[in-house]
């Protein structure tokens, strides 16, 4: 059984965190785009909610 | 001694979009987006874009949700042990905060963006898939895919819905349409992955109760979903365009029914009809529902 290299693994985990921060920003993003396109859209409609 | 769990790192990003089983999901999507289509008024573009990413969304949690659970089984068979959990790349925790989350998400921000009716169905499908399919019946009854498959019957039914607000006759029989479908679809799979099933622990029809009767189950349940296939045409609800291509491809689809339901296997048997049928059935689906908004753009 090989033993890990702590540097390595470190590297890993930190270029899988910047990968998942850099999604959630970018579908955090897009939830913002969304939700002001959905309410211009309601009430250019004339809905309630 | 309680065994030690390994501490993974954390898990990739594209491990979280395989949890949602993408290649599912884009049925469930195309259903529930004709389902919509072919309702009788407009949606704003907006609105029904929500809608289908509010589907979509609730699909993949019902996936994750279905793999966190069956991580065990999916360890044993072949065409599921390179999946993020049984492959070892996600914990199963992350993938049940995931699947919670991301459920949870799909369910609030459509009754928030588009209506409750089309929310609360979408609740009902993912109960449905997670707690009825996955946790009651999978390990338990052969019958699991039978009642299981209302599961992915829904999403037409949300997708008119999002559309009216409202139930119809139409999208009821659709909802028919894709549950009888997914009794032959899914046994024509576990033919030729009997031992997959096998090997798991599956109840699955050929594992319980054989081959052979399996095929003639395929040819039975190929009978009522041809005929709910075709009823929406003499019932008015669509016109010729539908009726036509529901004659000429359910026709088509109970010729290779017929075909796996008359056969006997020989040992190293390759399957040739059981794949065919399976390949077929996924096409049958995408291009019935096609020509369903094909025909309402037309009538």
């Amino acid at each position: 059984m090989s033993i890990p290299d702590p540097l390595r693994e470190e590297d890993l985990i930190r270029s899988r965190q910047r990968g998942r921060a850099r999604v959630m920003a970018v579908l955090l993003g897009a939830f913002v785009i969304l939700v002001f396109a959905i309410s211009i859209a309601k009430i250019r409609a004339g809905m309630p909610h | 001694m309680t065994p030690v769990t390994p501490l993974l790192p954390p898990a990739h990003w594209r491990d979280f979009l395989a949890l949602t089983k993408p290649r599912v999901m884009t049925l469930v999507v195309f259903t529930g987006l004709c389902g919509m289509l072919a309702a009788p008024v407009g949606v704003h573009p907006v609105i029904g874009f929500t809608a289908i990413l509010c589907i979509a969304l609730g699909a993949g949690a019902a996936g994750a949700l279905n793999q966190w659970y069956e991580s065990d089984i999916d360890a044993v068979m072949r065409r599921t042990q390179k999946r993020p959990l049984p492959d070892g790349r996600m914990d199963r925790q992350a993938a049940l905060h995931f699947g919670v989350g991301l459920g949870a998400f799909s369910v609030l921000f459509m009754g928030f963006a588009v209506n409750a009716v089309a929310a609360a169905i979408l609740t009902v499908s993912i109960l449905f898939y997670v707690l009825v399919y996955t946790v009651w019946l999978k390990r338990r009854t052969p019958q699991n895919i039978v009642i299981g498959g209302a599961a992915g019957a829904f999403p037409p039914l949300i997708g008119w819905a999002a559309a009216t607000g409202d139930i119809a006759l139409l999208p009821v029989l659709l909802f028919l349409f894709v549950f009888l479908w997914t009794p032959p679809h899914f046994w024509a799979l576990a033919l030729f992955m009997k031992s997959d099933y096998a090997a798991a622990g599956v109840p699955m029809l050929p594992v319980v109760s054989g081959e052979r009767t399996t095929r003639t189950q395929i040819g039975l349940y190929t009978i009522p979903m041809a005929a709910v296939a075709i009823l929406p045409w003499p019932l008015g609800l669509t016109g010729a365009i539908y009726g036509i291509a529901a004659v000429l491809l359910t026709g088509w689809f109970a010729l290779l029914a017929v075909r796996v339901a008359k056969r006997t296997t020989h040992a190293d048997d390759a399957m040739k009809p059981e794949k065919a049928l399976f390949k077929y059935s996924i096409l049958y689906l995408f291009v019935m529902f096609g020509a369903l908004v094909v025909d309402r753009w037309f009538a």
